[in-house]
């Protein structure tokens, strides 16, 4: 019997169709647009102004606050010009516009291929440099990862959590890293466990990629501490609650962090990344994401420089198809939908989807007809269909003590209802009202 | 780019549920036991099952039409569940007028009173099928005899039912061990060659429904499960208690309407619990009335009472019976 987590869960259509195509390098853009918000908390604050010269891995915007990271220039070239532009998100925010000129790297970065297995750095440098990367989760959430390794005073961790689950349909590009990059990956999260001082670090990855399961796990045998956890397909498992659920059994109480059951989560990619950052002195300006969708002639899995318009990565991937009715940053079941093909890719793009109409258009909504599937397919033990009322009808008090604060927006209960009810749409609305009381109140 | 797109919150894709799949799928497993009912009861179930259906349908769209002047919805498949219910609750001999009135009631009263599908607090079917046996009782019931493609339809040779010929048999001061002598065997009343009504005397081919609708995630096993382990349990503990007055489990669980109720009745979406708690407490709820009326009651059949008054305890069930929270303390 496989492990997976015991409440709730769906099983939608892996469709999982760049699986079997190999990373690939997208060519360079010729202008870069790098927002100074790519990640969760205060954005970066430019240190570049119009008509600097930069290199590629070259500091551009610094982190200001706790919460914030560091943006590095993905190019080489000459600062055109600080813009508000529309980002992913929809909304105008302030962008670095670089004029690429060829591809000149700082010298400081290691651009060999090598392996390099020992760990030198102390624990302190490790979660500085960490910070210094701008290396943000990479799994869609984008949390500062130096942030995650900062135990919170007085408290232990006794094992460290490797995201490699993906339950996201369609996207692959974590499935890719681990079957191209493994090395490099176990040593990212051996540095990892040193950061946080644990023995033990699991990898969670589903049972829909046994290749990488079988790979990783011949690869993990030469790293101490390093266990691969083979675990039952099912959405949302790549939640943090429910990855912890699934492979250690521990339930993260309500508004806590996964800390308080002594576990640190950090997503594959980031591990990789982590790499790069301590092994090679290389910052996050690059990652790799998934195109994909089944009218796309290639879905194919991309090694790109965050700035890179989303049009090029379609483009090289066989162009927009006729029929594509929507645009999505990450995967059917959480991801955002685009306005436009013009919008940058980010350090949180792990895939880009696109979709026809008959897979994505909404239904007409019909009557709930108390069928409960939305609460049996919950993963956190909530009543969607009650929440939805009550966020219609207003009652933030009930709302709040239903526990709407604990929904992770898996979308669980939209997907699955029968009378096609924006179960979510209005729970995500009552969140949010119900998260400015809670702030008032403090 | 020259296409216009679509831009909506997620999730961007549907499972492809929907609530006509969900109701032609009960309707599906309605068939082996209908098919079996159309084979005992002969011309007869198949007059009622047609009059039923076409009266549901009926005035499922013309009180919508007319009476609410709102888009009708029959077309969800309800009105056709509703309509085969009643059937299976009907005698096969019972006038094509009753019929009629009973879909009136089921359709008007039970769920078109209360804004229709989705709203209404009592099952439908078994709104008509209570209001029918209190109003009509000698027509609802006076069973006609399985025997088999049955081509006769209104003067058809009657039988009593198991559970009536206990009752009666009981008040009598007869006992027990002669009753059950009288009786079908076991077996006979699994498979259901016995008298009653439509669709309660083949429990063979309910169990069969079930089990599909299992399979296809239809329902879920806790209602269907609880009801039929609570009725086993309490009747064994009587049972137990004293053989001569009290029935054992395998005789409740196999007469009477119980296998139609915990399985097609109970398990109805709209008028049954959202949490597996509380799927559970409603089915052990409706397990003990149905003994409790059976065996102290004056009616020889208690499953349609018991899931009406657990029907109304639904609303409460729901408020108190919350699904575990992740990260809840287990108390």
């Amino acid at each position: 019997m496989l492990k997976t987590f015991s409440i709730g869960g769906i099983h939608p259509e892996g469709n999982k169709l760049s699986a079997k195509s190999a990373i690939q390098e997208l060519p360079i853009p010729k202008i870069a647009t790098i927002p100074i918000a790519q990640h969760i908390g205060a954005p970066a604050k430019a240190i570049v102004k119009k008509g600097d010269e930069v290199k590629v891995g070259q500091l551009i915007a610094k982190a200001s606050g706790f919460v914030s990271a560091n943006i590095h220039s993905s190019v080489s070239g000459t600062v055109f010009k600080i813009d508000d532009v529309m980002d992913a998100t929809g909304f105008r925010r302030t962008a670095i516009i670089i004029k690429v000129d060829g591809d000149e790297w700082l010298e400081t970065i290691d651009r060999s291929k090598d392996l390099v297995t020992e760990i030198t750095q102390t624990k302190e440098e490790i979660i500085k440099n960490i910070g210094e990367a701008g290396i943000v989760g990479l799994g869609g959430a984008t949390f500062p990862a130096h942030v995650k390794l900062s135990l919170p005073p007085g408290k232990v961790a006794d094992v460290l959590i490797i995201n490699a689950v993906e339950c996201e349909p369609y996207l692959t590009s974590d499935h890719r890293v681990m079957l191209e990059k493994a090395d490099e990956i176990m040593v990212g999260i051996q540095i990892l466990m040193k950061a946080i001082d644990v023995k033990r670090a699991i990898i969670g990855i589903e049972s829909n990629k046994p290749d990488a399961i079988a790979h990783m796990t011949q690869i993990s045998s030469k790293y101490p501490g390093i266990e691969i956890c083979p675990l039952k397909t099912q959405y949302p498992q790549g939640g943090e609650k429910q990855l912890i659920a699934a492979t250690i059994k521990r339930e993260i109480p309500s508004g806590a962090l996964p800390i308080e059951v002594g576990a640190v989560v950090q997503n594959v990619g980031s591990a990789f990344a982590v790499y790069e950052a301590i092994q090679k002195n290389k910052p996050l300006f690059e990652r790799v994401a998934t195109v994909t969708g089944k009218s796309l002639k290639n879905p194919s899995n991309w090694k790109f420089r965050v700035g890179t318009p989303v049009n090029d990565i379609i483009e090289a991937s066989g162009g927009l198809p006729e029929d594509t009715a929507k645009i999505i940053a990450g995967g059917p079941m959480m991801g955002k939908a685009l306005v436009s093909v013009d919008v940058p890719l980010t350090k949180g793009s792990s895939g880009l989807l696109l979709l026809a109409e008959e897979e994505t258009a909404r239904k007409d909504i019909k009557a709930c007809i108390r069928c409960g599937k939305c609460v049996s397919v919950c993963p956190m033990g909530l009543e969607p269909y009650l929440l939805m009322v009550l966020a219609e009808k207003k009652n933030y008090e009930r709302l709040e003590s239903d526990s709407v604060m604990d929904c992770i927006e898996c979308g669980s209960c939209s997907f699955t209802c029968p009378a096609n009810r924006p179960l979510l749409d209005y729970i995500r609305l009552g969140k949010g009202k119900v998260g400015q009381i809670l702030r008032a109140r403090k | 780019m020259n296409t216009k797109v679509l831009v909506a919150p997620s999730p961007h894709i549907h499972s492809g549920d929907s609530i006509q799949k969900n109701m032609y799928g009960v309707v599906f497993a309605m068939l082996p036991a209908l098919l079996l009912s159309f084979y005992y009861f002969g011309l007869g179930s198949i007059i009622v099952t047609l009059t039923a259906v076409a009266s549901c349908y009926f005035f499922e769209f013309s009180i919508q039409k007319y009476l609410l002047k709102v888009e009708p919805t029959i077309n969800d498949g309800s009105a056709l569940i509703t309509g085969i219910l009643l059937a299976f609750n009907m005698p096969a001999n019972l006038p094509i007028w009753i019929i009629i009135i009973g879909a009136l009631v089921a359709i008007g009263i039970g769920k078109m009173t209360y804004g229709g599908l989705g709203n209404n607090l009592f099952n439908p079917a078994l709104v008509g099928r209570v209001f029918l046996l209190i109003s009509f009782p000698v027509q609802m019931t006076s069973w006609p005899k399985a025997l088999g493609f049955n081509t006769s339809y209104i003067d058809a040779e009657t039988a009593a039912t198991p559970l009536a010929i206990i009752k009666e048999g009981l008040n009598k001061g007869d006992s027990l061990t002669d009753l059950m002598a009288q009786l079908p065997s076991k077996m006979d009343m699994f498979l259901g060659s016995t008298g009653g009504s439509l669709g309660e005397v083949a429990g063979a081919a309910l169990v069969l429904g079930l089990i599909y609708m299992l399979v296809k995630k239809i329902i879920s096993w806790h209602i269907p499960v609880a009801i039929i382990a609570t009725v086993a349990i309490f009747s064994g503990i009587l049972n137990m208690a004293n053989p001569e007055a009290y029935a054992g489990p395998a005789f409740h669980i196999l007469s009477g309407g119980l296998l139609l109720g915990a399985i097609f009745m109970a398990t109805d979406y709209v008028t049954s619990p959202m949490s597996n708690k509380g799927k559970l407490i409603y089915g052990i709820g409706i397990g003990l009335l149905t003994v409790v009326i059976r065996v102290f009651g004056a009616y020889p059949e208690g499953v349609s009472f018991a899931i009406l008054i657990m029907n109304a305890f639904v609303p409460l069930i729901n408020i108190s019976s919350k699904p575990k929270r992740f990260g809840e303390k287990r108390k």
